[in-house]
Protein backbone atom coordinates (compact mmCIF):
# COMPACT_ATOMS: atom_id res chain seq x y z
CA UNK A 1 0.00 0.00 0.00
CA UNK A 2 2.36 2.68 -1.23
CA UNK A 3 0.62 6.03 -1.13
CA UNK A 4 3.69 8.15 -1.78
CA UNK A 5 3.80 9.70 -5.23
CA UNK A 6 5.29 12.61 -7.13
CA UNK A 7 3.36 15.83 -7.48
CA UNK A 8 3.34 15.44 -11.27
CA UNK A 9 1.88 11.94 -11.09
CA UNK A 10 -0.74 12.97 -8.54
CA UNK A 11 -1.98 15.72 -10.83
CA UNK A 12 -1.94 13.42 -13.89
CA UNK A 13 -4.76 11.50 -12.18
CA UNK A 14 -6.98 14.60 -12.17
CA UNK A 15 -8.94 14.94 -15.43
CA UNK A 16 -10.28 18.11 -17.01
CA UNK A 17 -13.70 18.91 -15.55
CA UNK A 18 -12.94 17.36 -12.16
CA UNK A 19 -14.45 18.69 -8.94
CA UNK A 20 -11.83 19.59 -6.35
CA UNK A 21 -12.02 20.46 -2.68
CA UNK A 22 -8.93 22.51 -1.85
CA UNK A 23 -7.88 23.19 1.73
CA UNK A 24 -6.69 26.57 2.95
CA UNK A 25 -7.72 29.99 4.18
CA UNK A 26 -6.27 32.84 2.14
CA UNK A 27 -3.52 30.47 1.03
CA UNK A 28 -2.60 29.28 4.54
CA UNK A 29 -2.96 25.50 4.68
CA UNK A 30 -3.25 25.31 0.89
CA UNK A 31 -1.28 22.67 -1.09
CA UNK A 32 0.80 25.12 -3.11
CA UNK A 33 2.91 22.62 -5.05
CA UNK A 34 -0.16 20.72 -6.23
CA UNK A 35 -1.72 23.99 -7.40
CA UNK A 36 1.45 24.95 -9.28
CA UNK A 37 1.34 21.53 -10.96
CA UNK A 38 -2.35 21.93 -11.90
CA UNK A 39 -1.37 25.16 -13.63
CA UNK A 40 1.65 23.54 -15.32
CA UNK A 41 -0.47 20.65 -16.61
CA UNK A 42 -3.33 23.04 -17.49
CA UNK A 43 -6.23 21.10 -16.01
CA UNK A 44 -9.33 22.94 -17.23
CA UNK A 45 -13.05 23.36 -16.46
CA UNK A 46 -12.47 22.62 -12.81
CA UNK A 47 -15.11 22.96 -10.12
CA UNK A 48 -13.40 24.21 -6.97
CA UNK A 49 -14.89 24.00 -3.49
CA UNK A 50 -12.83 26.06 -1.05
CA UNK A 51 -13.08 28.85 1.49
CA UNK A 52 -11.79 31.58 -0.81
CA UNK A 53 -9.66 32.32 -3.87
CA UNK A 54 -6.82 33.88 -1.84
CA UNK A 55 -5.10 36.81 -3.51
CA UNK A 56 -3.84 37.23 -7.08
CA UNK A 57 -0.75 35.06 -7.56
CA UNK A 58 -1.27 33.08 -4.35
CA UNK A 59 -2.80 29.61 -3.91
CA UNK A 60 -6.14 29.22 -5.66
CA UNK A 61 -5.55 32.70 -7.06
CA UNK A 62 -3.16 31.02 -9.51
CA UNK A 63 -5.96 28.79 -10.84
CA UNK A 64 -8.12 31.90 -11.25
CA UNK A 65 -5.38 33.78 -13.09
CA UNK A 66 -4.83 30.81 -15.43
CA UNK A 67 -8.62 30.60 -16.06
CA UNK A 68 -8.77 26.92 -15.21
CA UNK A 69 -11.93 27.16 -13.09
CA UNK A 70 -15.47 26.81 -14.43
CA UNK A 71 -17.33 26.93 -11.14
CA UNK A 72 -16.50 28.03 -7.60
CA UNK A 73 -18.30 27.19 -4.38
CA UNK A 74 -16.69 29.57 -1.87
CA UNK A 75 -17.48 31.88 1.04
CA UNK A 76 -15.52 34.98 0.13
CA UNK A 77 -13.86 36.41 -2.98
CA UNK A 78 -13.24 39.94 -1.71
CA UNK A 79 -9.47 39.48 -1.52
CA UNK A 80 -9.13 38.59 -5.19
CA UNK A 81 -10.33 41.30 -7.60
CA UNK A 82 -9.69 39.00 -10.60
CA UNK A 83 -12.24 36.49 -9.27
CA UNK A 84 -14.81 39.27 -8.97
CA UNK A 85 -13.98 40.45 -12.47
CA UNK A 86 -14.38 36.96 -13.96
CA UNK A 87 -17.65 36.47 -12.06
CA UNK A 88 -19.15 39.76 -13.29
CA UNK A 89 -17.95 39.00 -16.84
CA UNK A 90 -19.64 35.60 -16.68
CA UNK A 91 -16.37 33.70 -17.14
CA UNK A 92 -16.67 31.81 -13.89
CA UNK A 93 -19.79 30.70 -12.04
CA UNK A 94 -19.64 31.57 -8.33
CA UNK A 95 -21.86 30.07 -5.64
CA UNK A 96 -21.36 32.00 -2.39
CA UNK A 97 -21.99 30.05 0.77
CA UNK A 98 -21.70 31.15 4.42
CA UNK A 99 -18.45 29.84 5.87
CA UNK A 100 -19.95 27.75 8.64
CA UNK A 101 -22.47 26.35 6.19
CA UNK A 102 -19.74 25.41 3.72
CA UNK A 103 -17.90 23.52 6.45
CA UNK A 104 -21.07 21.66 7.47
CA UNK A 105 -22.09 20.85 3.88
CA UNK A 106 -18.67 19.29 3.38
CA UNK A 107 -18.90 17.48 6.70
CA UNK A 108 -22.30 16.03 5.85
CA UNK A 109 -20.99 14.96 2.44
CA UNK A 110 -18.06 13.15 4.00
CA UNK A 111 -19.91 11.64 6.93
CA UNK A 112 -22.90 10.16 5.17
CA UNK A 113 -25.53 12.68 6.23
CA UNK A 114 -28.36 14.02 4.09
CA UNK A 115 -27.44 17.61 4.81
CA UNK A 116 -27.61 19.95 7.78
CA UNK A 117 -30.16 22.32 9.28
CA UNK A 118 -28.61 25.70 10.05
CA UNK A 119 -30.13 28.97 11.26
CA UNK A 120 -27.52 30.86 9.21
CA UNK A 121 -29.03 32.50 6.15
CA UNK A 122 -32.71 32.13 7.11
CA UNK A 123 -34.67 34.99 5.54
CA UNK A 124 -31.71 36.21 3.42
CA UNK A 125 -30.68 35.79 -0.23
CA UNK A 126 -28.94 32.57 0.80
CA UNK A 127 -32.33 31.00 1.57
CA UNK A 128 -33.60 31.36 -2.01
CA UNK A 129 -34.61 28.03 -3.53
CA UNK A 130 -33.82 26.19 -0.29
CA UNK A 131 -36.23 24.55 2.12
CA UNK A 132 -36.84 26.36 5.42
CA UNK A 133 -37.74 23.86 8.12
CA UNK A 134 -39.17 24.56 11.57
CA UNK A 135 -37.80 22.52 14.47
CA UNK A 136 -39.15 23.18 17.97
CA UNK A 137 -40.32 26.62 16.92
CA UNK A 138 -37.01 27.72 15.36
CA UNK A 139 -36.38 28.17 11.65
CA UNK A 140 -33.50 26.44 9.86
CA UNK A 141 -32.32 26.14 6.27
CA UNK A 142 -31.76 22.71 4.80
CA UNK A 143 -28.26 22.81 3.34
CA UNK A 144 -27.34 19.87 1.16
CA UNK A 145 -24.12 17.77 1.27
CA UNK A 146 -21.05 18.51 -0.83
CA UNK A 147 -18.64 15.89 -2.15
CA UNK A 148 -15.88 16.05 -4.76
CA UNK A 149 -13.82 13.86 -7.07
CA UNK A 150 -10.61 14.91 -5.35
CA UNK A 151 -9.58 16.69 -2.17
CA UNK A 152 -6.24 18.50 -2.36
CA UNK A 153 -4.98 19.02 1.16
CA UNK A 154 -2.01 20.48 2.99
CA UNK A 155 -0.76 19.05 6.28
CA UNK A 156 2.14 19.68 8.62
CA UNK A 157 3.18 16.03 8.85
CA UNK A 158 2.00 12.81 7.27
CA UNK A 159 3.26 9.33 7.97
CA UNK A 160 3.62 6.87 5.08
CA UNK A 161 0.14 5.49 5.73
CA UNK A 162 -1.38 8.97 5.47
CA UNK A 163 -2.11 9.84 9.08
CA UNK A 164 -2.14 13.63 9.13
CA UNK A 165 -1.16 16.22 11.67
CA UNK A 166 -1.85 19.91 11.09
CA UNK A 167 -0.29 23.09 12.32
CA UNK A 168 -2.23 25.96 13.95
CA UNK A 169 -4.49 27.86 11.54
CA UNK A 170 -3.25 25.83 8.56
CA UNK A 171 -5.71 23.14 9.66
CA UNK A 172 -8.88 25.07 8.67
CA UNK A 173 -10.88 23.19 5.99
CA UNK A 174 -8.32 20.42 5.40
CA UNK A 175 -9.63 18.26 8.21
CA UNK A 176 -13.27 18.28 7.15
CA UNK A 177 -12.50 17.88 3.43
CA UNK A 178 -10.55 14.65 3.84
CA UNK A 179 -13.59 12.37 4.22
CA UNK A 180 -15.63 14.19 1.56
CA UNK A 181 -13.76 13.33 -1.65
CA UNK A 182 -13.38 10.10 -3.62
CA UNK A 183 -9.60 10.50 -3.85
CA UNK A 184 -7.57 12.50 -1.38
CA UNK A 185 -4.14 13.86 -2.24
CA UNK A 186 -2.15 15.41 0.58
CA UNK A 187 0.90 17.63 0.37
CA UNK A 188 2.63 17.44 3.75
CA UNK A 189 5.55 19.60 4.83
CA UNK A 190 7.20 16.48 6.24
CA UNK A 191 6.71 12.75 5.68
CA UNK A 192 7.63 10.67 8.71
CA UNK A 193 7.76 6.94 9.52
CA UNK A 194 4.54 5.20 10.51
CA UNK A 195 4.18 5.52 14.28
CA UNK A 196 6.01 8.82 14.52
CA UNK A 197 2.75 10.74 14.89
CA UNK A 198 1.14 9.65 18.18
CA UNK A 199 -2.49 8.49 17.88
CA UNK A 200 -3.75 11.45 19.90
CA UNK A 201 -2.08 13.85 17.47
CA UNK A 202 -3.57 12.34 14.32
CA UNK A 203 -6.25 14.78 13.20
CA UNK A 204 -7.08 12.99 9.94
CA UNK A 205 -6.72 9.19 10.02
CA UNK A 206 -5.08 7.36 7.11
CA UNK A 207 -8.41 5.83 5.99
CA UNK A 208 -9.27 9.14 4.30
CA UNK A 209 -5.94 9.71 2.54
CA UNK A 210 -5.03 8.02 -0.75
CA UNK A 211 -1.92 9.77 -2.07
CA UNK A 212 0.96 11.52 -0.34
CA UNK A 213 2.96 13.95 -2.43
CA UNK A 214 6.68 13.55 -1.90
CA UNK A 215 9.32 16.17 -2.50
CA UNK A 216 11.35 15.16 -5.52
CA UNK A 217 14.87 16.16 -6.45
CA UNK A 218 13.58 18.32 -9.30
CA UNK A 219 11.44 20.29 -6.88
CA UNK A 220 8.11 18.91 -8.09
CA UNK B 1 -8.37 60.86 17.73
CA UNK B 2 -9.92 59.87 14.38
CA UNK B 3 -13.41 58.43 14.08
CA UNK B 4 -12.29 54.82 13.74
CA UNK B 5 -10.23 54.93 16.93
CA UNK B 6 -13.05 56.69 18.77
CA UNK B 7 -15.42 53.88 17.79
CA UNK B 8 -12.85 51.23 18.76
CA UNK B 9 -12.27 52.85 22.14
CA UNK B 10 -16.00 52.92 22.89
CA UNK B 11 -16.57 49.30 21.79
CA UNK B 12 -13.70 48.17 24.06
CA UNK B 13 -15.86 49.13 27.07
CA UNK B 14 -18.24 46.30 26.19
CA UNK B 15 -15.61 43.61 26.79
CA UNK B 16 -15.33 41.85 30.13
CA UNK B 17 -12.56 39.71 31.51
CA UNK B 18 -12.63 36.15 30.19
CA UNK B 19 -14.94 36.74 27.25
CA UNK B 20 -14.55 34.98 23.90
CA UNK B 21 -14.74 37.60 21.16
CA UNK B 22 -14.53 37.59 17.35
CA UNK B 23 -13.39 40.78 15.62
CA UNK B 24 -14.13 41.45 11.98
CA UNK B 25 -11.37 42.71 9.71
CA UNK B 26 -10.72 46.47 9.44
CA UNK B 27 -11.95 48.83 12.16
CA UNK B 28 -12.68 46.14 14.80
CA UNK B 29 -9.00 45.12 14.84
CA UNK B 30 -8.24 48.51 16.44
CA UNK B 31 -10.18 47.55 19.59
CA UNK B 32 -7.66 45.39 21.55
CA UNK B 33 -5.27 48.31 22.10
CA UNK B 34 -8.00 50.06 24.14
CA UNK B 35 -8.61 47.20 26.57
CA UNK B 36 -7.46 47.95 30.14
CA UNK B 37 -4.70 45.62 31.42
CA UNK B 38 -7.17 44.10 33.90
CA UNK B 39 -9.28 42.68 31.06
CA UNK B 40 -8.02 39.56 29.29
CA UNK B 41 -10.20 38.63 26.35
CA UNK B 42 -9.76 35.52 24.24
CA UNK B 43 -10.04 36.49 20.62
CA UNK B 44 -11.32 33.92 18.18
CA UNK B 45 -10.29 34.06 14.58
CA UNK B 46 -12.69 32.02 12.48
CA UNK B 47 -9.90 30.51 10.39
CA UNK B 48 -9.15 28.35 13.38
CA UNK B 49 -7.75 29.75 16.61
CA UNK B 50 -9.02 30.99 19.94
CA UNK B 51 -6.51 32.99 21.94
CA UNK B 52 -5.12 35.19 19.20
CA UNK B 53 -2.19 37.35 20.29
CA UNK B 54 -0.28 40.31 18.89
CA UNK B 55 1.87 39.83 15.81
CA UNK B 56 5.31 38.48 16.67
CA UNK B 57 8.43 40.48 15.98
CA UNK B 58 10.51 40.25 12.80
CA UNK B 59 11.94 36.78 12.26
CA UNK B 60 9.52 35.12 14.67
CA UNK B 61 6.56 34.77 12.33
CA UNK B 62 4.95 31.34 12.03
CA UNK B 63 3.55 31.05 8.50
CA UNK B 64 0.85 28.70 9.83
CA UNK B 65 -0.55 31.22 12.31
CA UNK B 66 -2.65 33.94 10.73
CA UNK B 67 -5.86 35.82 11.44
CA UNK B 68 -8.96 35.82 9.26
CA UNK B 69 -7.51 38.66 7.21
CA UNK B 70 -4.45 36.56 6.38
CA UNK B 71 -2.10 38.63 8.57
CA UNK B 72 0.53 37.00 10.75
CA UNK B 73 -0.42 36.90 14.42
CA UNK B 74 0.66 35.31 17.67
CA UNK B 75 -1.15 33.18 20.21
CA UNK B 76 -1.39 33.76 23.96
CA UNK B 77 -0.83 31.01 26.57
CA UNK B 78 -4.00 28.94 26.72
CA UNK B 79 -4.73 29.32 23.01
CA UNK B 80 -6.25 26.44 21.06
CA UNK B 81 -6.21 25.68 17.34
CA UNK B 82 -9.40 24.29 15.85
CA UNK B 83 -10.72 23.32 12.44
CA UNK B 84 -13.35 25.23 10.46
CA UNK B 85 -16.24 23.02 11.66
CA UNK B 86 -15.39 23.56 15.31
CA UNK B 87 -14.74 27.23 14.73
CA UNK B 88 -18.22 27.76 13.32
CA UNK B 89 -19.73 25.39 15.85
CA UNK B 90 -18.50 27.83 18.49
CA UNK B 91 -20.02 30.70 16.54
CA UNK B 92 -23.41 29.19 15.66
CA UNK B 93 -23.71 27.29 18.92
CA UNK B 94 -23.80 30.42 21.07
CA UNK B 95 -20.34 29.93 22.61
CA UNK B 96 -19.04 33.29 21.40
CA UNK B 97 -19.75 36.15 23.81
CA UNK B 98 -19.36 39.03 21.36
CA UNK B 99 -18.77 39.59 17.68
CA UNK B 100 -17.85 43.04 16.37
CA UNK B 101 -18.36 43.65 12.67
CA UNK B 102 -18.29 46.53 10.25
CA UNK B 103 -21.41 47.39 8.28
CA UNK B 104 -22.64 48.95 5.07
CA UNK B 105 -26.11 49.66 6.49
CA UNK B 106 -28.05 49.09 9.71
CA UNK B 107 -31.76 49.79 9.98
CA UNK B 108 -34.04 50.79 12.84
CA UNK B 109 -35.22 47.18 13.18
CA UNK B 110 -31.62 46.24 13.94
CA UNK B 111 -30.92 44.46 10.66
CA UNK B 112 -27.36 44.57 9.34
CA UNK B 113 -26.27 44.52 5.68
CA UNK B 114 -22.55 44.06 5.16
CA UNK B 115 -21.74 41.49 2.49
CA UNK B 116 -22.70 42.75 -0.96
CA UNK B 117 -23.74 45.68 -3.12
CA UNK B 118 -25.64 44.06 -6.02
CA UNK B 119 -24.01 44.69 -9.38
CA UNK B 120 -21.09 46.60 -7.86
CA UNK B 121 -19.21 44.79 -5.14
CA UNK B 122 -19.78 41.18 -4.17
CA UNK B 123 -17.03 40.11 -1.78
CA UNK B 124 -19.19 37.41 -0.24
CA UNK B 125 -20.33 36.81 3.30
CA UNK B 126 -17.36 34.82 4.57
CA UNK B 127 -18.16 34.16 8.22
CA UNK B 128 -20.39 37.21 8.74
CA UNK B 129 -23.77 35.45 8.37
CA UNK B 130 -22.84 32.80 10.92
CA UNK B 131 -21.38 35.39 13.31
CA UNK B 132 -24.43 37.67 13.23
CA UNK B 133 -26.80 34.72 13.52
CA UNK B 134 -25.01 32.89 16.32
CA UNK B 135 -22.98 35.17 18.59
CA UNK B 136 -24.54 36.02 21.96
CA UNK B 137 -24.02 39.74 21.39
CA UNK B 138 -23.58 41.41 18.00
CA UNK B 139 -21.96 44.85 17.91
CA UNK B 140 -21.80 46.82 14.68
CA UNK B 141 -18.87 49.25 14.59
CA UNK B 142 -18.95 51.63 11.65
CA UNK B 143 -19.00 55.24 10.54
CA UNK B 144 -22.39 56.91 10.87
CA UNK B 145 -22.43 58.16 7.29
CA UNK B 146 -20.77 57.37 3.97
CA UNK B 147 -20.29 60.07 1.33
CA UNK B 148 -22.72 62.28 3.25
CA UNK B 149 -25.43 59.60 3.29
CA UNK B 150 -26.68 58.06 6.52
CA UNK B 151 -25.79 54.40 7.06
CA UNK B 152 -28.41 54.21 9.85
CA UNK B 153 -31.52 53.64 7.73
CA UNK B 154 -35.24 53.19 8.20
CA UNK B 155 -34.90 49.97 6.23
CA UNK B 156 -31.77 48.42 4.73
CA UNK B 157 -31.63 48.75 0.95
CA UNK B 158 -28.89 46.11 0.59
CA UNK B 159 -29.23 42.32 1.07
CA UNK B 160 -29.28 41.46 4.78
CA UNK B 161 -26.56 39.52 6.54
CA UNK B 162 -29.07 38.00 8.96
CA UNK B 163 -32.66 38.56 10.09
CA UNK B 164 -31.36 38.47 13.69
CA UNK B 165 -31.50 41.85 15.38
CA UNK B 166 -28.07 43.20 16.30
CA UNK B 167 -27.55 44.31 19.90
CA UNK B 168 -25.54 47.51 19.68
CA UNK B 169 -24.47 49.98 17.00
CA UNK B 170 -21.45 52.18 17.72
CA UNK B 171 -20.52 55.05 15.41
CA UNK B 172 -18.32 58.14 15.74
CA UNK B 173 -21.45 60.08 16.67
CA UNK B 174 -23.52 57.80 18.86
CA UNK B 175 -24.27 54.47 20.51
CA UNK B 176 -27.64 53.01 19.55
CA UNK B 177 -29.51 49.88 20.60
CA UNK B 178 -32.24 48.30 18.48
CA UNK B 179 -35.13 47.24 20.77
CA UNK B 180 -38.78 46.19 20.53
CA UNK B 181 -39.64 49.89 20.90
CA UNK B 182 -37.32 51.00 18.10
CA UNK B 183 -33.74 52.22 17.72
CA UNK B 184 -32.87 53.76 21.08
CA UNK B 185 -30.21 56.47 21.29
CA UNK B 186 -28.04 55.38 24.24
CA UNK B 187 -25.04 57.72 24.12
CA UNK B 188 -23.67 60.66 22.14
CA UNK B 189 -19.97 61.09 21.34
CA UNK B 190 -18.03 63.82 23.19
CA UNK B 191 -18.45 67.22 21.50
CA UNK B 192 -21.38 66.10 19.34
CA UNK B 193 -24.89 67.57 19.72
CA UNK B 194 -28.19 65.72 19.66
CA UNK B 195 -29.17 67.75 16.60
CA UNK B 196 -26.06 66.59 14.74
CA UNK B 197 -26.87 62.96 15.49
CA UNK B 198 -30.47 63.35 14.31
CA UNK B 199 -29.37 65.15 11.15
CA UNK B 200 -26.95 62.33 10.28
CA UNK B 201 -29.51 59.58 10.93
CA UNK B 202 -32.14 58.47 8.41
CA UNK B 203 -33.73 56.08 10.89
CA UNK B 204 -36.27 57.28 13.44
CA UNK B 205 -34.48 57.37 16.78
CA UNK B 206 -36.14 56.74 20.11
CA UNK B 207 -34.61 59.52 22.22
CA UNK B 208 -34.80 59.29 26.03
CA UNK B 209 -35.17 62.45 28.10
CA UNK B 210 -31.53 62.36 29.00
CA UNK B 211 -28.82 60.92 26.74
CA UNK B 212 -25.38 60.54 28.34
CA UNK B 213 -22.07 61.27 26.65
CA UNK B 214 -19.91 58.26 25.72
CA UNK B 215 -17.73 57.55 28.81
CA UNK B 216 -14.44 57.93 26.92
CA UNK B 217 -11.77 60.58 26.56
CA UNK B 218 -10.50 61.61 23.17
CA UNK B 219 -6.81 61.27 23.95
CA UNK B 220 -4.99 58.46 22.12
Amino acid sequence: MDKATSCAHAVEMIPDGASLMIGGFLGVGTPHRIIDELVRQERRNLTVIANDTARPGIGIGKLIAAKLIKKLIVTHIGTNPETQRQMIAGEVEVELCPQGTLAERIRSGGFGLGGVLTPTGVGTLVAESKRTIEVDGKLFLLETPLTADFALLAAHRSDYRGNLEYSLTARNFNMVMAPAAKKVIVEPEHIVPVGAIPPDSVATPFACVHYIVERCANGQ
Amino acid sequence: MDSKNLIAKRVALEFQDGMLVNLGIGLPTLIPQYLPPSVTVFFQSENGIIGLGPAPGPGLVDASLTDAGGGFVGAIPGAASIDSCFSFGLIRGGHLDITVLGGLEVDQEGHLANWMVPGKMIPGMGGAMDLVTGARKVIVAMNHTAKGKSKIMKKCSLPLTSVRRVDLVVTELAVMAPTDKGLVLKEIAPGVTLEEVIAATEATLVIPDSVPTMPITLDE
